[in-house]
């Protein structure tokens, strides 16, 4: 909450400027280019500094891509990435590796991101020795190990001496060693059971309010992402659909893909037992990403679809409330719906009949 | 509204069934105890962590479990016969015929090199004397039936062609093959995305009243269960915790644990000011802690817990669960945790 008080004057912490990336599709003996992969597509963020931007969708929308060329670990087709004020676009590895200290990323999986051959010890001091920075390693790993909630004195243990949500502790402590700015945390807790997951969100939480970091955090998971952040994108095929404050994001929706995901996720009540909502079932699956749909991305599975309109017309980032933008040309008008009020869409017009600027009585 | 009617004929009784494994570190003890019934119209959830023990028990209800190293214990009455007892001839035709399972990941369960159709038409050949005209028919009638567009000609196509929801779909297609009377999906949603996971769990729920089985529905996740379960069982370190129907186990919820799943779950509908964790780490199954399973974890603990098992029993409301904390002060906790939810003062 403490971020959206800022002036908003203050220059954001990450910006990302029409960044889009293509991965060539390679074929035959000779790897001739046979298309391209729009894994992010014309995508406009800014992260400030000290809150936590949650960028949700489902796989291969590009979330963790974008994650990626945010801290450059890749490079991007076109587009800026501004860091701390700074276009870091195009920089070369020298360059960049004093900003690299400034940039930490937590991975998914707590069993493939930890070097198995090096005690906790030696991962955690790892971006001392990259960085040549402190003289007394062994005590300031110490330090980080109790930070995050692990006995210093597993200092000299191996990865696999550990449990998943341990693992994910050492994670997080390596990413804290540089004492950085940003962290970019890639599905922190998905390979985590629930009981284990809540302790590293709030792990998470109480080191940002205390070293007053900037996440920006990759989930699948809505319910994961509304409660860890401040404010939210959500992406489908390589695109920002929405964005906008969690609270507003949450409580109104305006695109209907948002829409769509919030009824699809099952849930439980403390006290309520196990009243049915109606869920928004969207049909069919996600468009390759290699040929993605004219126009509206999403117009394929779309309730609200509109013939002639959706699919020749592209929807910009438009605001709605307050740090709420989404890219619809049919928004939601309340929140929740049926799946039978979504589909009929106020004030769209019918397909031959291109413009009815009065007929706002559908 | 109190009980859900239980009014269809029992299909699956598992009476104290238990498995151990043998290894080189010790004996685990993946599943101790654990007894349940299965009706007709019934899906039963069973929720747990890893290494709770809720894949295992479904494997030794499916014979899946290689007795070489495996002891497995007790009874799994099916229509009154027990499984355990049954010679491995007689058990195949019990399994994929009469009770049938899908799993986690589709992709790992077809093979990459046949065309999916020809999977369930061969599996309609296992357990019926058809043409393999008429079975590749069935087939396509099968993968219609799940939802599946143009069935006739995407029966041709291999797995790799297939989205993940897509093979999901053709597995539950090859479940039904024989029209079986129970069906157990083993985290059958956990691989897919949130939207496609919807679109599973109502085809799940379309097949069950279509064909009136019984589902029995593994899961990691309290929100799938709580959506399409009628009874629940959550399961710790090999143990029944608490089971019952759903309705009352989501809105009475008796056992500690289940408390600690239920609050510490992040939501859709609200941001939490905490999450409420589950301190520590499941136990090790090689040594499991004496007493309750969840003692060393839990923070309404006293006198009995380290030293006596608390039985799986009725409680007042109806359903059982297996704690030594008195009813009056669960009622206690549990109401002011939920006025705490609802942000109100009990």
């Amino acid at each position: 909450m403490t971020v959206s008080e800022l002036p908003a004057a203050e220059e954001p912490l990450v910006e990302v400027v029409h960044l889009t990336k293509h991965f060539p599709v390679k074929q035959g003996v000779f790897s001739r280019t046979k298309g391209v992969v729009h894994a992010v597509e014309d995508v406009t963020l800014a992260v400030r500094r000290g809150e936590t931007l949650g960028i949700v969708g489902e796989s291969g929308c590009g979330k963790s891509t974008t994650a990626r060329l945010i801290v450059r670990l890749l490079e991007p087709t076109s587009g800026v990435v501004r860091f701390d004020g700074r276009d870091i676009t195009h920089l070369r590895q020298r360059a960049l590796r004093p900003i690299r200290r400034e940039m930490q990323i937590i991975f998914q999986d707590p069993y493939s991101s930890l070097n198995p051959r090096k005690s906790v010890g030696q991962i955690v001091a790892e971006p001392f020795a990259i960085h040549h920075t402190e003289k007394d390693r062994k005590r300031r790993v110490q330090e980080l190990l109790e930070r995050v909630g692990l006995n210093p004195e597993h200092y000299n243990r191996y990865p696999h001496e550990f449990s998943g949500g341990q693992r994910q502790r050492i994670g997080v402590a390596r990413a804290l060693a540089l004492q950085p700015k940003l962290i970019v945390c890639d599905e922190p807790v998905s390979a985590l059971d629930v009981s284990v997951q809540a302790q590293i969100l709030n792990l998470l939480k109480d080191l940002q309010r205390e070293f007053g970091l900037t996440y920006v955090f990759i989930s699948h998971d809505l319910s994961v992402i509304r409660q860890i952040s401040d404010r939210i994108a959500v992406m489908y095929l390589g695109r920002v659909l929405e964005v906008g404050a969690s609270e507003s994001l949450y409580e109104h929706p305006r695109h209907p893909y948002t829409a769509a995901l919030l009824s699809a996720v099952p849930k439980h009540e403390l006290n309520g037992g196990t009243t049915r909502r109606e869920r928004i079932v969207l049909g069919g699956d996600v468009p390759s990403p290699v040929n993605p749909p004219p126009a509206c991305v999403f117009h394929t599975r779309c309730p609200r679809f509109q013939r002639g309109h959706c699919d020749v017309e592209t929807p910009l980032l438009r605001p709605f409330a307050r740090d709420h933008l989404a890219a619809c040309h049919y928004p939601l008008e309340r929140w929740p719906m049926s799946g039978e009020e979504l589909a009929r869409p106020f004030g769209a017009r019918a397909a031959n009949q291109p413009e009815a600027p009065s007929s706002k009585q559908a | 509204m109190s009980g859900a009617p239980r009014s269809g004929p029992v299909l699956l009784e598992v009476r104290d069934l238990s498995v151990r494994f043998r290894t080189r570190d010790g004996i685990v003890h993946a599943v101790s105890n654990l007894s349940f019934t299965l009706r007709r119209g019934e899906t039963l959830g069973v929720v747990g962590e890893s290494g709770s023990g809720k894949s295992v028990s479904s494997l030794a209800i499916m014979g899946l479990l290689n007795r070489a190293y495996a002891d497995v214990e007790g009874e799994i009455l099916f229509e009154g016969t027990d499984l355990l007892k049954l010679p491995p001839d007689k058990l195949r035709e019990v399994r994929g015929r009469d009770i049938s399972m899908i799993f986690q990941d589709p992709f790992a369960s077809l093979h990459p090199m046949y065309r999916v159709g020809a999977q369930i038409a061969e599996a309609v050949r296992v357990h019926e004397d058809v043409s393999k005209r008429e079975a590749w028919e069935r087939a396509v009638e099968l993968l219609a039936a799940v939802g599946i567009p143009n069935a006739r000609s995407r029966a041709r196509d291999y797995p790799h062609q297939f989205s993940g929801g897509m093979r999901q779909r053709a597995m539950i297609a090859m479940a039904l093959v024989h029209n079986p009377d129970v069906l157990i999906a083993d985290e059958p949603t956990t691989a897919l995305d949130v939207t496609v996971q919807a679109q599973i769990l109502e085809l799940i729920d379309k097949v069950k009243r279509e064909f009136d089985i019984g589902v029995i529905l593994i899961t990691h996740d309290l929100g799938v269960v709580a959506e399409t379960a009628t009874h629940v069982m959550v399961m710790y370190a090999g143990r029944a915790m608490e089971y019952g129907p759903a309705h009352e186990v989501f809105s009475a919820a008796q056992h500690p644990y289940t408390w600690g799943l239920l609050e510490s779950m992040p939501t859709v509908e609200k941001r939490l000011d905490v999450l409420v964790p589950i301190e520590g780490s499941p136990p090790s199954l090689l040594r499991p802690p004496p007493g309750c399973p969840f003692h060393p974890r839990c923070r309404y603990r006293f006198e009995p817990c380290d030293k006596v098992r608390p039985p799986l029993a009725p409680v007042p409301g109806g359903h059982l669960d297996a704690c030594h904390l008195a009813p009056e002060r669960k009622r206690e906790v549990w109401s002011t945790r939920i006025a705490a939810e609802l942000g109100v003062t009990a």
